[in-house]
């Protein structure tokens, strides 16, 4: 039994209090003292040359302090990019400038080219329309092909081609692989494309800069994953500012999925008009802005091939995939289609050959970048269709197709072809999970009865791995990375007993106050109530690298255990100097340093009064106090996996599909909370279900967003899904961290979608309708009408 | 948004005279407007609140039918509608969320017109009359193309008049995204025939199905479709349906509508 509010319990989250009640207080809620208002005028063509933008009438509307263009901000520095890729060749990737304003040129509707700071939000607004820009309209690229095929047209004018890098993976794999494919018996081939999502997180993203005229110092409020990558990428890359004068704070912030890793244009941009005017400066995102300006996610094409032989064995895998990157080069546009997306292309099958190539592309569209899952979702979207289409080609049951081709748990550590250690697993036994839970044998039944009411019901696998824990700082240094991404924390024990753990991740919905304080009673013995988790503000957390890529517990957690450790080790030479025993007799547990083999003992709170308070402590050989730090650079990525079964109903006549039911057997390790873990698998499997059915962003051949709000963007709600059972009981614990714990924020996102698509294809062979092989995301009821009428 | 004016007369007579100012225009739920005024598209100086008159709010049985105010919100008529028109009730339980339900009016979505909205199906099938300040408009001279209505400049709808039939359903497949209605199709059996409805597909608005009326009115069952079709030609087409599959749509929801009367 777990301890109560330790390890393993259900604990209530403690900030849903907060933010049910409406006192969250987020970037929107600040106001300063004298702040003034941000308004960004921003491109509505996709592509266009910047011939002159005049400010003059707009300067002398009422109420505004100042006016903005590219021109400002031409000497500073762009926003960079976290990843260097090199081609196949050999060629390090294309890097344009990203500027704070567009400067020269606009690349995207949505692209900011000037910015009002007025004393209300409406003033500001009223004076972006009275600027008049001499903009000349030039021909979009939209299309990945096209903009690759045509480069007379170019989203840069100084890249070519309009590619970023031609990335290979790994690129001495390539001759075995297409000897593979010559020799095999059957090969499967399939053209899919993973649909370009909008982040939607429910808080949009917001900016206040602060700039104290006294003490020179900057101040930046706003909606980020991660604020010391921020603060980096502003003071080192973009504006020059000492980084010990530049504090950022994001305080609540109400969801990011990917969305808000990023530096963008508007921080620098408050924070540059804060220091002209020496007054605050406030710019808060509308939804219209956001749709067109939140770094959006997926959009590959990709065509996949699979190499068997007439039993179904795994002989080798092949991908060719154009990438999206939008008009500019967002933070980590870069390793999101190749290093989280390539490198899973082994997924939990012992593949001896596998090779992967990815184009990455600039088009005038909104960047593209990391969001749920990030390159993981697109990896197994497109291995497990290949699957279900190779298994359908073969006549095999898609079940056994697979169970033949996992690794065994003798197999682990298993280098992959691809590049990744995968430390352990057990496939077999989620997959088994997953059997016993959905009621297999019930299936045909529930078949006849749908049809008899009409409809065509069809079940729908897949089966995922993900590596998660981003990450080993000096393997993805080799790769390509500008940045490490270790994690740290602070454990700082009061006088009294209470601590305050400053944590480098930070939680915009995941829960972390929550269970970092379970982490650290189980560890330290103190009631979680006596323990605050301090997140978000530069000026207070040790340097921490935020949180994405599931890598919170796995990689920060890590942190705080090794500093609660040294608090622990701390803790018994206090101890042993006020017992009079060696350091060596004194156990620590439960909240108690006692003498071995004897009563003697001091619980933790007479400990950390002696170490504020030492009168009768080892001052010749140990410093008062009780407050440790520790880094933690994991040794290797996680893995967890699972296996997800999707059951749906489709109806025949309007193309409408209506999921019955989702089940999902994980495996994440070892759980800390298990309600918790519960809410990330439900709510990523409904991001999931969003892609394959419902959202998708969408652009006409002008690049004007056909899809920039909710009457055209269709976001999944309640009663769009189906109830969602979840299974983590088959766990094999991480081998390398001290939890053994693998990260579950991402995995519903990254299972989801192919086990609905396969589901809605089963449903239409079972029905007869065969002559459908594939239908691309999202399924909407107009596709798959169309694919059956077609 | 831009700055406006805000008056709330509470009767007909009061709201006309203000609607007669320069830049006025009729407030009732705000569901429409408001949205467009944030985004800056409408910029009235002057907004007249309908939601204050007393005689504009609220159901009633007449002899000629379900009299309903226009500026009911969608809320009364999906509870108070719902012994006498059922079908029309269910119509309006069905538009929107909540809030929207609890704030938008008939009279708002009607004299809006927008071509996926929902009433103006129930109002077409129905035979409905449109009551303003003015005149009585039959609703099958008020609809006249997408946005499009008969009403004058100022003119304010204040009830809205439904012949109550035997039978009725309204069957709505909602866009995805919107909700609107991708297709809705009412149907409605009153003693001289069938009337049958139909929002959200064609280019020039709400539109009646002449030849499914027809073969309706002579078999009452979903198999008298057999064999017609709505031509795709004047469907609209967008990014949630092209052409063909919203006249799919059209006989696939009438036929499900006629079943579910
Ligand atoms: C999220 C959302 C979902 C929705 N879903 C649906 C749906 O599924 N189906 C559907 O049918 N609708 C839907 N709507 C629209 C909703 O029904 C609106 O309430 C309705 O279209 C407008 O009514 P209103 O009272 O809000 O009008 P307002 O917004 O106040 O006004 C709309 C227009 O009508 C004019 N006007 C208002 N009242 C009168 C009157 N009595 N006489 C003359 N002119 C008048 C106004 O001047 C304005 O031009 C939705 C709206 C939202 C915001």
């Amino acid at each position: 039994m777990p301890k109560d509010g330790g390890i393993g319990a259900s604990t209530k989250r403690r900030e849903d209090i907060r933010f049910l009640t409406g006192k969250g207080r987020y970037t929107a809620d600040i106001n300063l003292r004298g702040q003034a208002f941000a308004c960004f005028l921003r491109s509505d063509v996709a592509h266009g040359r910047i011939n002159g933008i005049d400010t003059s009438a707009a300067a002398e509307m009422p109420g505004v302090l100042a006016i903005l263009t590219g021109e400002d901000f031409k000497e500073v520095g762009g926003n960079p990019t976290g990843w260097l890729v090199q081609s196949r060749n050999g060629e390090t990737m294309k890097e344009p400038k990203r500027p704070v304003l567009a400067h020269g040129k606009v690349r995207h509707v949505g692209d900011a080219y000037a910015m009002v700071i007025a004393e209300t939000f409406e003033q500001a607004q009223d004076a972006c329309d009275a600027i008049t820009a001499d903009i000349e309209e030039l021909p979009a690229i939209v299309d990945m092909a096209a903009a690759v095929a045509d480069a007379s047209n170019r989203v840069h004018d100084e890249i070519s081609d309009n590619i970023v890098f031609d990335w290979g993976w790994i690129e001495d794999n390539r001759a075995a692989v297409d000897a593979a494919f010559a020799a095999a018996p059957h090969v499967t081939t399939l053209e899919l494309v993973n649909n370009r999502l909008s982040p939607n997180p429910m808080e949009p993203r917001a900016s206040i800069g602060d700039f104290d005229p006294g003490t020179g110092d900057y101040k930046l409020y706003t909606t980020s994953q991660n604020p010391h990558l921020s603060r980096l990428l502003i003071s080192a890359f973009v504006m020059g500012i000492p980084e010990n004068k530049l504090t950022v704070i994001a305080p609540d912030v109400g969801g990011g999925f990917g969305s808000k890793i990023y530096h963008y244009g508007e921080e620098a941009a408050v924070l540059a008009a804060s220091k002209l005017l020496n007054r605050p400066v406030k710019w808060v995102c509308d939804r219209s802005e956001a749709f067109m300006t939140d770094a959006h996610g997926r959009d590959h094409v990709t065509k996949i091939e699979l190499a068997t032989d007439m039993e179904g064995n795994f002989l080798a895998l092949r991908t060719e995939t154009l990438a999206n990157v939008g008009a500019y080069l967002s933070n980590f546009a870069t390793c999101t289609p190749t290093f989280l997306h390539g490198t899973l292309m082994a997924g939990p099958y012992k593949t001896p050959h596998v090779y992967v190539n990815v184009k990455a592309v600039f088009t005038n569209t909104v960047p593209v970048d990391a969001y749920r899952g990030a390159g993981r979702p697109e990896a197994t979207y497109s291995i497990e269709r290949v699957i279900d289409k190779a298994a359908r080609e073969l006549g095999l049951d898609p079940w056994e197709l697979r169970a033949k081709n996992f690794l065994t748990t003798d197999q682990f550590p298993y280098t992959t072809p691809v590049g990744l250690v995968y430390d352990t697993g057990n496939y077999h036994a989620t997959l088994d999970k997953l059997g016993e839970m959905i009621d297999r044998n019930g299936f045909e039944a529930r078949v006849a009865e749908s049809r008899a009411r009409g409809k065509l019901r069809g079940f729908g696998l897949s089966t995922w791995i993900e590596a998660c824990g981003i990450a080993p700082s000096n393997l993805v240094g080799v790769l390509g990375a500008r940045v490490g991404l270790f994690d740290s924390a602070t454990v700082r024990v009061n006088a009294t007993g209470n601590i305050s753990v400053l944590v480098g991740a930070h939680s915009h919905g995941q829960g972390h106050e929550t269970v970092f304080a379970q982490v650290i009673s189980d560890k330290l013995g103190v009631p979680a109530s006596s323990i605050e988790i301090v997140h978000g503000d530069t000026s207070k957390i040790p340097f921490g690298m935020g949180t994405y890529g599931s890598r919170s517990l796995a990689v920060c957690g890590s942190a705080m255990v090794k500093a609660a450790d040294k608090i622990i080790a701390k803790g018994k030479k206090i101890a042993a100097h006020m017992l009079e025993a060696s350091e060596d007799d004194i156990v620590f547990e439960d909240g108690a340093f006692s003498v071995t083999g004897t009563d003697k003992q001091k619980t933790f709170g007479e400990i950390a009064f002696s170490a504020y308070v030492p009168h009768n402590y080892p001052l010749e050989t140990l410093e008062p106090g009780l407050e440790e730090t520790a880094f933690y650079d994991p040794s290797n990525f996680t893995y967890p996996a699972g296996a997800y079964g999707c059951e749906v109903e489709v109806d025949a006549e309007t193309g409408r599909v209506e999921i019955v039911s989702f089940t999902c057997a994980d495996d994440f390790g070892n759980v800390i909370n298990p309600m918790i873990v519960e809410g990330q698998v439900h709510g990523g499997v409904a991001q999931g279900i969003g892609q394959a059915l419902m959202e998708s962003v969408r652009y006409n051949e002008d690049g004007q967003l056909l899809t920039g709000s909710y009457m055209d963007y269709a976001m999944p709600r309640a009663d769009d899904l189906p109830n969602i059972t979840v299974d983590h009981s088959c766990a094999t614990p991480c081998t390398h961290n001290p939890l053994g714990v693998k990260g579950c924020g991402e995995a519903g996102a990254i299972g989801s979608p192919p086990a609905v698509v396969n589901a809605v294809l089963d449903a239409l062979h079972r029905g007869g309708i065969t002559h459908v092989t594939h239908i691309d995301m999202p399924l909407t009821p107009s596709r798959v009408w169309a694919a059956i009428n077609g | 948004m831009h700055n406006f004016e805000l008056v709330k007369p509470s009767t007909v007579q009061d709201a006309v005279a203000a609607l007669a100012a320069e830049g006025a225009q009729a407030l009732s739920g705000g569901q429409t407007l408001l949205p467009s005024m944030k985004q800056r598209l409408a910029a009235p100086d002057v907004l007249v609140s309908l939601t204050g008159i007393a005689e504009m709010r609220g159901i009633c049985l007449s002899d000629r039918g379900l009299a309903i105010g226009g500026a009911t919100t969608h809320a009364t008529i999906a509870t108070e509608a719902r012994a006498h028109y059922p079908a029309l009730a269910d119509q309006a339980s069905h538009i929107g969320d909540p809030a929207v339900r609890n704030r938008g009016t008939i009279g708002g979505s009607l004299a809006n017109n927008d071509p996926s909205a929902c009433y103006p199906s129930a109002a077409l099938a129905s035979g409905a009359t449109i009551v303003t300040n003015q005149r009585e408009i039959a609703a099958d001279d008020y609809f006249q193309g997408m946005f499009t209505t008969a009403l004058d400049e100022g003119e304010i709808i204040t009830s809205v008049i439904f012949p109550i039939p035997e039978k009725a359903a309204y069957v709505k497949f909602a866009q995805p995204a919107s909700r609107f209605a991708l297709v809705g199709v009412f149907v409605a059996k009153y003693p001289q025939g069938v009337r049958v409805a139909v929002t959200g597909a064609s280019e020039e608005g709400v539109f009646r199905w002449a030849e499914a009326e027809a073969a309706l009115s002579s078999n009452f069952s979903a198999t008298a479709l057999e064999g017609l079709s709505v031509p795709a030609e004047g469907m609209i087409a967008d990014l949630h349906g092209s052409k063909d599959y919203r006249a799919a749509l059209v006989k696939v929801l009438t036929g499900r509508a006629v079943t579910a009367a």
